[in-house]
């Protein structure tokens, strides 16, 4: 297969598999054949990227109608490298869910509806693979609607009745989004009269001065941060990530709201350009709801009793992070952006999981919940602390590389303010999971469930590997750093120097 | 070489591993611990005497990996990292041998995981000494801190929570706000955080930045103690008594102030002027020192009068490598070595004093010098190496710190003598005044007095040894010293 044809591959797969996993009788046929989609498309992504380092950046022109007439999808870096997290985070999480077909998965999704979930999953990840690679602006709307739906779907799929609102709220805040972008792209397509990326980029600069411009751009970035979850466009998250089934969580910290933040630096960064977005007040925007991103949500992550609520909160000023990071407008700011979202899809992925595999052994999703666990599961708790290390940014994980990234972007631009919030922001986070480490480790369990307080409990095989998967690279990429913070950098040249 | 950072850790590792499968009588996490510690320090011993030479010191840094392009995980061969790993190392065997008879005596559970985290912290301390850059360093340095927080916590009860909160919050918070962003801002200013002899700061930087620097790391080196960062270490003495006593008296606390003196002998250098530098900062140390020792009167628990006593001595330390002269790193490297054989004299004696006689506070010593002689003539030992009186190795490195002191062109150098003369006698009211109650006054009866085990008596012996020895021959470790702040210069 020549590349360009891998390239629309990636992305059909999962939509063909999806509706043959939704009739297949059985949950753990259904799951094989999400497994090997996602392994098929990890494989192809790894190709994908190493063809794109090799060679530069290549297009696939659908139905063979050539751009600007025809929808176009391009691979340059940035793309090849986030659809590589995308389908490793895929392919990790279908690792996990492998528990859901087993007895121990009737605790987070019914065996009789994992076949729609499968399904729902396979929709989804085609949908945000299909606005990485997309290179049509209306094309880039209808993935997002495509994983959007699929989105809200599984997220319905929570035991508690409560999931239910948490989608239907973030069902509508999405489509309020989904609106303005739209909104957007029609102002934009009135002015420049295309839709293709490459095509309105090269337009841009002489039109930027128009009213109708600035307002299509305007709609375009609001409603591409509500899908973000931009502080303080944030307020879907937490609920609809407490609610979710933990696989589905999981799924969503390491994939969606990284491809929206995709979805945003490539609408400003490529579409608009660099210089377009220099001129308006865009950047400081950036800068200051990054900053308050980080220090609000943070902080209100410590008063969080929930453990997924409290994730969720850390989530959004994770994503602060990586806002700041564009405000800057260095190649240093992007590459930590970059580089933190790769980080941070590991770490907070990895996460995610741990606190599903110790929900199925708990009352709930309370603090006090997981007293004592830290004896009981000694392989899930170990994991817990390697990727809490990495989400404070403790030196020797991922997370520490994309801090220091940070960290030397704003020194760079003299921007002492935003890097004393980063620091803030670590403490913060320090504080928060030092309190999750020191429940698990330090507090004898309330109440006596079940299970004798001293026996270790199983961990479903598939899920505890998952899970080990994604703590080992959050050890790994602390320390050699070529295939992430060099991509990443690479990416940000690239697109930076495109304009 | 570097490969010995590893021997602590293999220890701790397969006491992890053992650990499901021991029962709680089992001794075989401490006979683990005191064997890889024994060949820890054989092997030092070899490498000291045997093995180096002027080349061992000018070979490059090893690196291990590169995170950052310019910045590596790297390892070198130092005069200095060499002293400190052997400090830390004899102490670590002393430390295991006086823990195993401690935590039985004492009725500790959880013994495998004490063992596997302290074997974790010595190769976490080793590693740091051994780092060739700020980023090394930094990593290692963290990595200690949460690796001694399991052992602050052993206890598990609500004060040792509390305690272990503090801890960790204050050297983590500091770690991350200060010294963080400080290596930041040394990338940032040299292009490089490497270890370089004569530092690797650009001629041009202003007075004020170079200051706002040295500020950044003092304040967040939070391991050496300074004041008002302090609060730390006497929280840390919950722990059971040997993590005080290694840990909190020589391990952690050394990591700091050796941190410091590399940072300021590779990092800023010796030669910069001192025209450029804020004088004030050198009176944080200055301050820390009295009000420690004021505090440390005032306390009757034993083990935290030791703490602030502890924070006192480490702000003479910070002092002397903020004189920014060769004299003054000598004097840093002496007192680094005296006060830890010292310190932990005095912490074996706390410790075997709570075994004897169940005591923790100084009130209650009364006439127990009678009861417990070996435990307190060792005691007034170690006291008389803080103070800096003979026959104990305190007296040298107080001299030669005076000497620098006196030597610097610091304004207000005899002000900073005159803080260093009246601490010691500070020192010699609240620390000889122990020893002198415990053999003067009458017994009072109160406390039944039981056998100390002859492991804690053996510790007691080495460390007490070593600081008389250190009094009686300092020569060869101030000739090495010598040489060190020659090749710096």
């Amino acid at each position: 297969m020549s590349y360009e044809t891998q390239l629309i591959v990636v992305i059909l797969l999962p939509l063909v598999v999806a509706p043959v996993c939704y009739v297949v009788p059985s949950p753990r046929v259904a799951w094989l054949l999400t497994l090997a989609t996602a392994m098929s498309c990890f494989l192809i992504a790894v190709q994908l990227l190493l063809a794109v380092l090799d060679g530069g950046g290549f297009s696939y022109h659908l139905g063979g109608w050539a751009p600007p007439v025809g929808i176009e999808y391009r691979l340059d870096v940035f793309a090849a490298f986030v659809l590589l997290v995308l389908t490793a985070i895929f392919l990790v999480c279908q690792l996990y869910a492998g528990s859901l077909t087993g007895k121990s998965g009737i605790k987070e999704i019914p065996l009789a509806i994992a076949p729609t979930f499968f399904a729902a999953t396979l929709l989804c990840i085609s949908g945000l693979m299909g606005i990485v690679v997309t290179g049509d602006v209306f094309n880039l709307f209808v993935f997002l609607e495509i994983a959007s739906l699929a989105t809200y779907a599984m997220i319905s799929l929570g035991r508690q009745r409560r999931a239910l609102t948490a989608a239907f709220q973030y069902l509508v805040l999405g489509t309020i989004g989904a609106t303005f972008f739209l909104i957007g792209v029609g102002l934009l397509y009135a002015e420049t009269g295309t839709l293709n990326m490459q095509e309105m980029s090269t337009l841009m600069p002489e039109l930027v001065d128009r009213r109708t411009t600035f307002t299509g751009m305007t709609f375009v970035i609001i409603g591409l941060a509500l899908k973000l979850a931009v502080f303080p466009l944030h307020l879907w998250l937490p609920n609809a990530y407490t609610e979710a089934p933990s696989v589905v969580t999981a799924l969503l910290a390491g994939t969606s709201t990284k491809v929206a933040f995709y979805a945003l630096v490539r609408m400003t960064v490529s579409v608009f350009g660099l210089e377009t977005i220099a001129d308006t007040p865009l950047p400081l925007i950036l800068l200051i709801v990054g900053a308050l991103a980080v220090i609000v949500t943070s902080a209100q992550a410590i008063l969080q009793v929930n453990i997924k609520r409290l994730l969720a909160y850390s989530s959004v000023a994770q994503i602060g992070y990586m806002v700041i990071g564009v405000g800057l407008l260095t190649v240093e700011g992007l590459t930590a952006g970059f580089v933190h979202l790769f980080n941070h899809a590991l770490t907070k992925t990895g996460l995610f999981m741990a606190v599903g595999i110790m929900l199925l052994n708990t009352v709930d999703a309370k603090l006090p919940s997981v007293a004592g666990l830290g004896r009981r599961m000694p392989w899930t708790s170990a994991a817990v602390v390697i990727t809490a290390f990495s989400l404070v940014g403790i030196p020797g994980t991922a997370g520490f590389i994309s801090k220091w990234a940070l960290l030397d972007a704003a020194m760079a631009q003299e921007a002492y303010f935003i890097a004393g919030v980063i620091v803030i922001g670590s403490l913060l986070a320090c504080i928060y999971l030092l309190r999750l480490l020191d429940v698990m480790y330090f507090r004898a369990p309330e109440k006596v469930s079940e299970h004798m307080p001293d026996e270790t409990l199983t961990v479903p095989f598939p899920m505890i590997t998952a899970l080990w998967v994604l703590a080992i690279a959050c050890l790994w990429f602390g320390l050699f750093t070529e295939h992430s913070l060099s991509v990443a950098k690479l990416a940000a040249t690239n697109i930076m120097g495109v304009q | 070489m570097i490969w010995i950072v590893l021997i602590p850790l293999a220890a701790a590792l397969v006491t992890a591993m053992l650990a499901p499968r021991l029962s709680p009588q089992s001794r075989v996490p401490e006979r683990l611990a005191m064997l890889g510690a024994f060949v820890q320090a054989a092997i030092m011993f070899f490498i000291v005497f045997q093995f180096v030479t002027v080349a061992t010191f000018s070979a490059g840094p090893w690196v291990l990996a590169e995170p950052i392009p310019g910045i590596t995980l790297a390892f070198h061969f130092e005069p200095l990292s060499l002293l400190f790993a052997v400090i830390a190392s004899i102490l670590w065997f002393a430390t295991t041998l006086y823990a195993s008879g401690y935590m039985r005596a004492h009725g500790e559970t959880a013994l495998p995981r004490f063992y596997c985290f302290l074997g974790i912290s010595i190769s976490a301390t080793l590693a740091l000494a051994f780092s060739a850059n700020l980023f090394t360093m930094f990593v290692f340095y963290e990595i200690l801190t949460l690796s001694t927080w399991p052992l602050v916590v052993h206890t598990e009860d609500e004060t040792a929570r509390r305690g272990g909160r503090t801890y960790l919050g204050v050297l983590i918070a500091t770690s991350i706000g200060l010294f963080l962003p400080a290596i930041v801002w040394v990338y940032q200013l040299a292009g490089t955080v490497t270890f370089t002899p004569g530092g690797v700061l650009p001629a041009e930087t202003s007075g004020v930045v170079v200051s706002l620097l040295l500020l950044l790391f003092v304040l967040g080196v939070g391991k050496s103690a300074v004041m008002p960062l302090h609060r730390w270490l006497p929280a840390a003495m919950v722990a059971p008594t040997p993590v005080s006593a290694f840990l909190h008296a020589v391990a952690v606390v050394k990591a700091g102030v050796f941190a410091l003196a590399k940072i300021v002998v590779y990092i800023f250098g010796l030669n910069i002027s001192s025209d450029v530098l804020a004088h004030w900062i050198i009176w944080l140390p200055a301050i820390t020192i009295l009000v420690a020792s004021l505090i440390a009167m005032r306390e009757d628990n034993l083990k935290r009068r030791l703490a602030y006593s502890t924070i006192s001595q480490l702000s003479y330390i910070v002092l002397a490598v903020l004189l920014f002269s060769p004299e003054g790193t000598l004097a840093a490297g002496l007192h680094i070595t005296m006060h830890a054989f010292a310190k932990i004299t005095l912490f074996f004696g706390a410790g075997a004093i709570l075994i004897a006689s169940h005591c923790t506070k100084v009130s209650e010593l009364d006439g127990m010098g009678r009861q417990m002689p070996l435990v307190f003539v060792c005691f007034a030992i170690g006291s008389l190496s803080i103070v800096g009186l003979p026959p104990a190795g305190g007296l040298w490195s107080k001299w030669f710190l005076g000497q620098a002191i006196v030597a610097s062109e610091y304004p207000g150098a005899w002000l900073l003598l005159g803080v260093i003369l009246l601490s010691a006698l500070l020192n010699s009211i609240y620390l000889l005044g122990i020893a002198v109650r415990a053999f003067i006054k009458p017994f009072s009866g109160a406390a039944t007095i039981e056998a100390v085990p002859w492991s804690m008596r053996a510790a007691m012996l080495i460390a007490t040894g070593m600081t008389v020895l250190l009094f009686l021959i300092p020569m060869p470790l101030h000739e090495w010293l010598v040489v060190l702040t020659l090749s710096i210069r």
